[in-house]
């Protein structure tokens, strides 16, 4: 077998895509260093952002990560569609297949691990202690640590695509395809190395949270007091710290198979490629309910405040996130009903598969009966939260299909499948991310997302989707199957063509967001980076506690910690009356930024690459300087914090008490 | 103005066209007995679950207008959060709906068990044919053990006669499709799947590997040929005609990556070689993965429990 570390510059030679794709982004990269220096921008952005332990800035990080990383994912997902429109019959396309097989390899693990994942943490991180009541998360410099080892592993797979290769396997990897035999280059190193990095962080992150949630909520907050987007990271959390290391495991025995010659998934010497299919989906459907469990909370948050209204169903909204928690992990084998294991193991999985659906349906009918007699407003969020609904329903449709064992024989990867997955995804999770981004929006900055762009951006987004991935489904009952880099037939070429339009109205949509942020960019710039104090609620009819407090909020949240007696506190609290506080503040105690996160992050990813080329001195290096900076922050670190001063604290809420007095005004 | 009218012809066009090519659609339009129960399974399942789904979609889109905010007239209860009638009623109709489906997925996944012999009401008496089938890198051969013959991409089997396909892999898991006749069912390395299906019509009848294996997957496509039981035996025949053998150095050559492959025939098979694919002792001095395990099982409890590995490889009836 050849060295697998030969060649890492073949690709930037033999496609131009790939090179020209190279330059562009070492030339953007270099542009907006420079301007940074340039601007004398280098110490703030040092003090403020990345030394950080502030859980608002860390969940604004974690936001522009994943928005940066959609755009890479749906890059992919260009090329691939618009590759596959040409590459039917006669036609072979522009992608060969070592290029194609890396593009889908690559969508898959990023939007799923580095776009959905780190939107996920952002919302959670920004949210989650404004809604309890909290001043920041549990273990502020840990959630810092996270953020970095998640950029890490972005950067890593973001080399590949110069150096070298990325893996082409899927973004589940089977082996013996992913093993030594399959792949002997390094592309499935790559995966493997940024997928153990993003592990690591999205497990510390869920430890976090739910210390933070269990441990920090205000007095007189219950756990039946609490607002359903916390319940939903309990579940979402609690499933994390469950299954991120089962896959964290299958990759060290992976690992061990690829370096040291083990044989847990080769053909020879006794490996079983099957016991890895087990390991990954026993982590792979649990991690749907990660990602679409908290976007049910978003909608359980948005879908009140647009109807003026309570929520529907409190309690049985918890409830099913509970069933769902314990369902979701006897439900893994319907990934491959076709692996014929026989009448009583597809009969049970295909059974409880269906069971689960139960839960899910339920949430359906709560936010429609919260709709029911309320006072909608078609706000940009309220939008996404309806398109969500609407389009999730039919992708529980068809997975309830893929549900029943006997019809996935049909279906199993099929176009049907991928068809399927999306609408869940980009319907479900996405949507609503979409909903939670632009309706906490105003909370982090104080002013709201272009309503104009917003509801473009939408309603590209919804066109778009059913555009694109309508089709899909009826090329799947034709024969297509998914990962096909060249079709026989001919005839399928219309159903690709009208899936490119589809592909260019989502375009449209992501060109209609990034255009909202870059409003957003200029108009702070126009502020110089001061963005003034807002007022709390700006939607109106916040119910939840982040709504109670100054938008962008003060670095410790709430002056004083409030007291909590009913599930919508904040609603609660407008309903007495109570007036802000203006007097009688403590001084309070802040934890210490720290560079640490930062440099364990740089080791951790020079220590990543190394290992993937194999070169050993590095690893050693970086190993022990990750390991050393760990030790030094925990030694010598500045642990003891430091205290705001309550008259800052004062001038902040005097500043706060007078522009909501102006606007009750108003 | 131009452009628009361009736009939506060529729009025109592509809705209809996809309308009108929705008559070749492999899944819905089965030829075989599996492949048709799958079908009934499919149009029924999505028939209950519309029954849920289009009233959701209709109250979406009716709530957001009725009660939108400007319509002051509509009744307004911002208090209102929760009805135990309401919530009994939201548990209960899906209750109600996936119980329904749990039977009918339970019927069917024990009515189409694919490793099953299909009922002789279905199929007759007739000896069921048996084809071994390798998944290569990026190939397919099939193994004719009671005639003796191989080929490479491409099935003929006489319509009407129940065919048993075993299928394994040589090296990584692919699967083995034919959307008119029935299901997906994976090719693995180590491992021996059976799949029982019938064509009950003649026709050509495309099938592929359903699961991506490396760089040639796109290309492992093959025909299935259902024809009569004339045209069968003469494709036997002319298959017999074939100078190459498939012997163990033979298939040790075909198991070489390519791509492309040609239709291609093989007489004369050698014995056991479909088994010593699956126990992957192709190559001579290796030891049978079956033999391994009785070893191992043989020399103590913990190779004895870990040993329950049978890939139950049928021999010619
Ligand atoms: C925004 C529009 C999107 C488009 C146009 C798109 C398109 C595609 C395409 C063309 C494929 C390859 C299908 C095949 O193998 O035949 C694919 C695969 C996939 N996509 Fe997307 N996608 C989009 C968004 C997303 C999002 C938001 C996620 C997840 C958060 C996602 C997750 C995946 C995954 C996991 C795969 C499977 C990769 C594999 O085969 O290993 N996609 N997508
Ligand atoms: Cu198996
Ligand atoms: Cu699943």
């Amino acid at each position: 077998m050849g060295d697998p570390t030969a060649a890492p510059f073949e690709a930037l030679g033999q496609v131009p895509i790939v090179l020209y794709t190279c330059l562009a982004i070492v030339v953007i990269a270099v542009l907006v260093v420079a301007g940074i220096l340039l601007l004398g921008w280098w110490g703030s952005l040092w003090r403020n952002w990345i030394t950080s332990v502030d859980h608002k800035r860390l969940g604004i990080m974690y936001v522009v990560l994943a928005v940066v990383m959609l755009v890479r994912g749906f890059a992919d997902a260009i090329m691939m569609r618009t590759h596959q429109a040409m590459a039917l019959g006669e036609g072979s396309g522009y992608l060969p297949p070592e290029h194609y097989d890396q593009i889908f390899t690559a969508h898959g693990v990023i939007m799923i691990f580095f776009m959905a994942t780190p939107l996920l943490f952002g919302l959670f991180n920004f949210v989650i202690p404004l809604q309890i009541g909290a001043r920041d998360v549990a273990f502020p410099f840990l959630n810092n640590l996270s953020f970095w080892l998640t950029f890490a592993g972005a950067i890593l797979i973001n080399i590949s695509l110069g150096v070298g290769n990325f893996g082409r396997v899927g973004w589940l990897a089977y082996p013996p395809l992913s093993g030594l035999s399959g792949s002997p280059d390094t592309g499935v190193d790559y995966y493997i190395w940024s997928l153990q990095l993003s592990g690591v962080a999205t497990t510390m992150g869920a430890i976090n949270f739910l210390v933070t949630i269990f441990k920090m909520r205000a007095p007189g907050m219950t756990l039946m007091k609490m607002p359903i987007f916390c319940w939903s990271a309990v579940v979402s959390n609690a499933l994390i710290l469950m299954i991120y290391p089962v896959l964290m495991a299958a990759y060290i025995f992976l690992t061990l198979d690829r370096y040291l010659g083990f044989h847990f998934f080769t053909n020879d010497g006794a490996g079983n490629p099957m016991v890895w299919i087990n390991y990954v989906w026993v982590f792979g459907h649990p991690e749907v309910y990660v990602l679409v469990l908290p976007a049910f909370g978003i909608l359980s948050e948005v879908v009140p405040v647009f109807s003026s209204k309570r929520l529907f169903g409190y309690s049985a909204m918890i409830w099913a996130l509970l069933v769902i928690l314990v369902l979701s992990f006897l439900v893994w084998v319907h990934h491959f009903f076709t692996m014929g294991a026989g009448i009583a193991v597809n009969t049970f999985f295909s059974i409880m598969t269906m069971i689960i659906s139960v839960p899910t349906g339920v949430k359906i009918f709560n936010w429609l009966f919260t709709m029911y007699k309320g006072r909608i407003r078609f706000e940009p969020p309220m939008l996404w939260c309806m398109g969500m609904i609407f389009t999730f329903v039919g992708g529980g449709l068809t997975g309830v299909m893929l549900s029943l064992a006997s019809a996935d024989w049909a279906f199993h990867n099929s176009a049907f499948l991928v068809a399927h997955f999306h609408h869940t995804i980009i319907g479900g999770v996405v949507f609503s991310y979409l909903a939670g981004f632009v309706f906490w929006f105003p909370k982090a900055f104080g002013f709201k997302l272009n309503r104009t762009l917003g509801i473009a951006s939408f309603w590209c987004w919804f066109v778009g989707f059913y555009v694109a991935f309508f089709p899909l489904y009826v090329v799947g009952l034709k024969g297509a199957t998914r990962r096909m880099q060249h079709f026989m037939d001919p005839a399928w070429q219309i159903y690709y063509i009208v899936m490119v339009v589809g592909v260019f109205i989502i375009a449209l949509g992501i060109l209609s967001l990034v255009l909202q942020l870059i409003l957003a960019i200029i108009h702070g710039c126009k502020l110089k980076g001061n963005l003034p104090v807002g007022k709390a609620d700006p939607w109106g009819d916040g119910r939840s506690l982040e709504w109670s407090v100054s938008s962008p909020p003060p670095p410790y949240n709430f002056a004083t910690v409030p007291q909590v007696s009913t599930t919508d506190a904040y609603w609660q609290m407008k309903v007495e009356g109570k007036p802000i506080k203006t007097s009688g503040f403590q001084p309070v105690h802040m934890p210490s930024n720290t560079a640490a996160g930062f440099w364990i992050g740089i080791f951790a990813l020079i220590l990543g690459f190394a290992l993937v080329w194999h070169i050993w001195w590095l690893v050693m290096l970086c190993f022990i300087g990750a390991v050393a900076s760990f030790i030094c922050y925990s030694f010598f670190g500045d642990h003891d914090g430091y205290y705001i001063p309550a008259a800052k604290v004062q001038e902040h809420e005097e500043a706060f008490a007078r522009i909501e007095a102006k606007g009750r005004k108003a | 103005m131009e452009h628009i009218k361009k736009i939506s012809y060529f729009f025109g066009a592509a809705v209809l066209m996809l309308l009108l090519s929705g008559c070749d659609i492999a899944v819905l339009q089965p030829v075989g007995y599996v492949s048709k129960e799958m079908r009934n399974l499919i149009v029924v399942s999505f028939v209950l679950m519309l029954l849920i789904v289009i009233p959701v979609m209709i109250a979406v889109v009716v709530f957001a207008f009725k009660y939108r905010a400007s319509n002051k007239n509509a009744e307004y209860l911002p208090d209102w959060g929760g009805s135990h009638k309401l919530e009994f009623w939201m548990w209960i109709i899906p209750i109600c709906m996936v119980s329904i489906l749990a039977v009918l997925s339970a019927t069917y996944i024990h009515k189409l068990e694919p490793s099953k012999v299909l009922p002789e009401s279905v199929a007759g008496n007739e000896p069921i044919l048996q084809i071994d089938a390798v998944a290569l890198d990026w190939k397919w051969l099939f193994i004719y053990p009671q005639y003796g013959v191989a080929t490479v991409n491409e099935i003929y089997a006489p319509a009407g006669r129940q065919v048993l396909i075993q299928m394994t892999a040589e090296n990584s898991v692919n699967a083995f499709w034919v959307p008119k006749l029935g299901p997906v069912l994976y090719a693995m390395p180590q491992m021996n799947d059976k799949l029982h299906l019938i064509s009950k019509e003649d026709g050509v009848y495309k099938g592929r590997s359903a699961n991506y294996s490396g760089a040639g997957f796109a290309g492992m496509e093959f025909d299935w040929h259902s024809v009569s039981r004339g045209d069968f035996n003469a494709w036997v025949a002319k298959a017999r005609q074939s100078r190459n053998r498939l012997d163990r150095a033979a298939y040790l050559n075909l198991a070489q990556a390519s791509q492309g492959n040609p239709v291609a025939y093989y007489s004369g098979v050698e014995k056991d070689l479909y088994y010593r694919v699956v126990n992957r002792c192709v190559v001579s001095g290796t030891v049978c993965n079956e033999e391994l395990m009785k070893i191992a099982a043989a020399k103590s409890l913990w190779g004895q429990l870990c040993s329950v590995f049978d890939p139950g490889v049928v021999a010619v009836k």
